[in-house]
């Protein structure tokens, strides 16, 4: 399982070294690992259905109890199926879809790396694989999306899509973290067994808080729905692979998979309901208005998956084999739809919905792939959309409190939806063609087989639904809801409830379908009201927060050293005083001072006036003559205070930093007054207050006892372990010695940096730029 | 600068305070100084040379550009660090010769360490002013 | 004498602080080098100052048989002084590059980038 996973990766890293030869008719070949993964999965389906679960593992790194652990059970397997499936039919439609594209290599590189990426997240059994697999889903989506990378709106959206899925991910992985703190694991089987601690933990709103939000982003629900249409930029094999039968899938998969673990919640419930119902009343709405194709497709995949949301929140049994049925539904018709547009847009060059009719004519298969998916997503009978919707309604009635008004919405969004399915599925090629459309020709095999064949998968699974119904959805169900159930899946359920609310669904669609033409003045009528969009307010937000940054940065860094010098202090004072003030008692405890001598004072009194000398002198060279009785007068203090190393280093450096300066300093011109007395007063003030403070710090850190314990050691140590009298020396070259190799290296660069600053000679051409 | 008295004692002051800084870095294991400090007096007496004689005539004196002391200073230091692996002891491990030598002590590997810092330091410090006093003609 | 040392250091921090606050490169410098002598007398001063005790062990001795002064704060001064002194060279070598270029000892001169020179 781990070879599988990973063989999207290794063959997009082959393609860098033999991407070359890839470019022409030979991208088919590419079209061959998906189908290999598949039947590699499919051969697992027996194992699966009896309720075992496949596992594999590989440690990676065991101190932080993260491991390549890949296990399969039904849910795995269904998403792996569908990934690795509808995957093939990706790869055989865009190696023709994109025949000489340039970089046809590359996009076949990104597109194996995200098929292993989205393997290796859902079979992935710790969470921090998944979550690395989560990201470079991301990742590896950004680049498709902005695949074509001349389009400004390409960039643009495909940073925004990696902007709300990573930032997303980061989300899931502060869930991820808390979860395997509370659980004590990092598996997600064993997390399954700890349902119960994790749910009475008081972390346990912030895990969910997380989690779900890493979830919301990534399979685009209200408000961070927008990325996805923005997707659509992405070439469509691209938009019909990631962005509606699998990457936004992998949200749902994660709120599928943490059922068990964190459903049956209050908490849980509410959210996911309140969440998955706005998304898909708001998308669906959106879907009707759209003219653009696969505007159109995105909307109304947005709304799918707010339905799902919606059925994982309402958590019965019956929700949840709903909604496994829903995503296998919704991943054929789905995925037919968008590469029935992607041909349509392939073709004609045109994507508007209310200029394009007829087109049956030319391109027959097409519409016979277009109208079975159609006719699936509308829920027709004899069709597997039946079957989906017939269990969402079956769900959304037998739940007690507010079962009528969740059936409402569910019937409402199912409208729309079906509207929205014939517009992009049936609408394009029914009618008169247009006289511009006659040459179009139908395609090689390779496009519209794709279509037709996950169309005619829809048919097949609505008529003959037992092939699966215990094969493939009764081990999600029992993956999901933890306990096995028997679900024959029934193409005739009887006359009830259930098959009245088809009808009105069906009726009150095809109603819609006759007597709305999608027309461009919706659109425009949503354009006015878009700055109310959540889309607006985050990019309007993005755009604020880069123009304050803008603002302060300006005010702050403006190239005035002084000024810098000045935050720092003042930030550094305000921080200081405060906690002086507030927090210590402020005393002077002379009994431990030290006595003063006459010597002491003179030396102190003499380095009180050579610093006051050395401030308000107007010559540079006293400046400097100064600053050195300063140094000479420290290096006395030193001498004074037993510490006659210091001493010895102090009085050789102050001779050569005054040699330096008088070296260098000959050449420069006297000082000059650049301030007024107010400024300087001001300055004077300031340094003088922060002088003040160090000195009361300096006190008050004098009363505190000493902690004397290194120095101890190092005292009673020195001969012991190192043969050595003198400590400081014995810390510099011994205790201590590394500290000393680094330092002498740091004077090596410094050496260095003077040696080139002085004698790298500027070349002729960089000299005229100056 | 380059007065005759000057000159003239520099002469002999060059030769007793490089004695003198070797001292310093011997015995400093056992009393104030070591590698930095005598580092730092071998480079004042070249300095104070320098003023005396001219740059010129110290650069002849040294033939080799003193520059070239930092990387035999590294390399010094970096193999007494080094050494103690080869013997399976951890990185810069002290460890030393099992008798004393008069007048130094115990000589050991961070002896060695620190001739190493001595002679980064002369580097260092006469490559600093020598390179700038050189550029502070023109 | 510690009150002394402690206003000593706070004039030391309060010259470097004033320094620094002035347009002039050279002063700029003066005031860094200032600003550490102070650091390194408050690093002094906090391990507390003992007088005639230096923190060598007796020649007749392996052990210390009274009071010494702290090594710990010695060493870290030290090492302070010695990479100062590397600074304090590359920063006088710049300025005397800067001077060269711009011909000012102003920092306000700075606060341009280079085609503006």
């Amino acid at each position: 399982m781990i070879v599988a996973v990973l063989s999207g990766f290794i063959v997009a890293i082959l393609l860098i070294f033999f991407g070359k030869y890839f470019r022409g008719k030979a991208s088919v070949a590419f079209s061959a690992l998906p189908l290999a993964l598949f039947v590699y999965f499919l051969s697992m389906v027996p194992v699966v259905s009896s309720g075992n679960t496949l596992s594999s593992g590989l440690r990676w790194i065991p101190s932080l109890n993260v491991h390549l652990n890949f296990f399969a059970d039904g849910l795995s397997l269904l998403f792996a199926l569908l990934i690795t499936g509808i995957g093939f039919l990706v790869f055989l439609y865009a190696s023709n879809y994109l025949k000489g594209h340039i970089y046809i290599d590359r996009f076949f590189g990104y597109l194996s790396m995200f098929m292993g990426s989205m393997l290796g997240l859902v079979l992935s059994d710790n969470v921090l694989t998944l979550f690395i697999f989560w990201e470079l889903t991301s990742i590896s989506s950004f680049f498709l999306i902005g695949f074509d990378n001349d389009n400004e709106e390409s960039r643009k959206n495909s940073l925004l899509a990696l902007a709300i899925t990573g930032g997303g991910g980061f989300f899931l992985l502060a869930g991820f973290i808390l979860l395997g703190y509370v659980g004590g694991t990092l598996s997600i089987q064993e997390m399954l067994q700890l349902s119960e601690v994790i749910k009475g933990h008081q972390l346990y709103p912030w895990i969910l808080a997380f989690v779900v939000a890493g979830a919301f982003t990534k399979s685009a629900q209200f408000p961070f729905h927008f990325w996805l249409p923005g997707a659509m930029k992405a070439p469509t094999p691209v938009s019909a692979y990631l962005h509606s039968a699998t990457m936004v899938k992998a949200g749902i998969y994660l709120l599928a998979r943490f059922t068990p673990v964190l459903g049956s919640h209050y908490y849980w419930n509410t959210t996911l309901l309140i969440i998955g119902a706005i998304t898909m009343l708001y998308a669906a709405f959106h879907a009707i208005i759209r003219t653009d194709l696969k505007s159109i497709l995105a909307y109304s995949t947005v709304s799918a998956l707010g339905m799902l949301t919606f059925l994982i929140g309402l958590g019965t049994k019956e929700a949840l084999i709903a909604a496994s049925v829903f995503i296998l539904v919704h991943a054929l018709y789905k995925a037919a739809l968008f590469l029935t547009a992607g041909v349509i847009d392939h073709e004609t060059g045109i994507r508007d919905v209310t200029k394009l009719a007829g087109l049956r004519k030319v391109l027959l298969p097409v519409a016979i792939g277009g109208t079975l998916a159609a006719l699936s997503n509308a829920g027709i009978p004899f069709t597997f959309g039946f079957l989906g919707k017939d269990l969402i309604y079956e769900a959304t009635l037998a739940f007690e409190d507010f079962g009528i008004w969740f059936t409402a919405a569910a019937v409402i969004t199912n409208i729309f939806l079906l509207y929205a399915g014939f517009i992009a599925g049936i609408k394009p090629f029914t009618g008169k063609l247009p006289v511009a459309y006659k040459d179009v020709h139908l395609p090689s095999a390779a496009l519209w087989l794709p279509a037709l064949l996950l169309g005619v998968a829809g048919l097949f699974f609505g008529v003959f639904p037992a092939v699966i119904d215990k094969s493939i959805i009764q081990p999600v169900v029992l993956a999901i809801h933890g306990s096995a159930v028997d679900i024959p899946l029934k193409i005739w359920h009887g006359f009830n409830k259930v098959l009245l609310l088809s009808i009105i669904t069906i009726t009150a669609g095809f109603f819609l379908f006759y007597f709305i033409n999608p027309s461009n003045r919706y659109v425009k009528f949503i354009g006015k009201i878009d700055f109310l969009s959540p889309q607006q307010i985050l990019s309007n937000g993005a755009y604020k927060i880069q123009h304050f940054s803008t603002w302060y940065t300006k005010t702050l860094q403006n190239g005035y050293l002084r000024l810098y010098v000045m935050v720092i202090v003042f930030f550094l004072m305000a921080l200081l005083a405060y906690k002086l003030f507030t927090g210590v008692y402020i005393y002077i405890d002379s009994s431990q001072f030290h006595e003063l001598t006459l010597y002491e004072v003179m030396v102190t009194g003499i380095m009180f006036i050579a610093i006051l000398i050395t401030v308000l002198t107007s010559s540079r060279l006293t400046a400097v003559a100064s600053m050195g009785v300063v140094g000479y007068c420290l290096c006395l203090l030193f001498v004074f205070y037993s510490a006659p190393d210091l001493a010895m280093t102090q009085f050789t450096i102050d001779t050569l930093t005054v040699v330096l300066f008088v070296l260098v300093l000959f050449k420069l011109p006297p000082f000059i007054s650049f301030a007024n007395t107010a400024v300087k007063i001001r300055d004077a003030v300031i340094a003088l207050s922060f002088g003040s403070l160090i000195s009361i710090i300096a006190l008050e850190v004098l009363n505190e006892t000493v902690e004397k314990e290194t120095s101890i050691f190092y005292g009673e140590n020195s001969y012991a372990l190192a043969k050595g009298k003198n400590i400081v020396n014995v810390i510099l070259v011994d205790f201590r010695g590394m500290d000393t190799l680094v330092e002498i290296i740091v004077l090596t660069i410094a050496a260095i940096g003077v040696f080139s600053l002085l004698k790298f000679k500027i070349s002729a051409n960089e000299n005229d730029h100056v | 600068m380059r007065t005759i008295i000057l000159k003239t004692a520099s002469n002999y002051l060059l030769p007793l305070l490089l004695l003198f800084s070797v001292f310093i870095l011997l015995r400093g294991h056992y009393q104030p100084g070591g590698g930095f400090v005598g580092g730092l007096v071998a480079s004042i007496a070249f300095v104070l040379h320098a003023f005396a004689n001219g740059l010129k005539s110290t650069q002849e004196f040294l033939r080799y550009h003193p520059g070239i002391a930092i990387p035999i200073g590294l390399t010094i230091s970096l193999l007494s660090g080094v050494l103690p692996l080869l013997s399976g002891l951890p990185f810069m491990k002290g460890s030393w010769f099992k008798d004393p030598v008069p007048v130094i002590g115990m000589v050991g590997s961070p002896l060695f360490f620190d001739i190493g810092v001595f002679f980064v330091v002369i580097g260092v410090t006469l490559t600093i002013l020598f390179t700038i006093s050189e550029t502070a003609q023109e | 004498m510690e009150l002394i040392l402690a206003i000593l250091i706070g004039l030391l921090y309060s010259a470097g602080i004033y320094m620094m606050l002035r347009r002039s490169m050279v002063k700029l410098l003066i005031g860094l080098i200032l600003l550490g002598n102070g650091a390194n007398m408050l690093i002094f001063l906090l391990g507390r100052i003992t007088k005639g005790k230096p923190p060598v062990i007796p020649e007749d001795s392996a052990f210390f048989t009274e009071i010494y002064a702290d090594p710990i704060p010695q060493a870290l001064i030290l090492t302070a002084i010695v990479i100062s002194f590397g600074l304090q060279a590359f920063a006088i070598t710049l300025l005397k590059q800067v001077y060269k270029v711009i011909d000012s000892d102003d920092l306000d001169d700075l606060n341009t980038t280079d085609d503006d020179i």
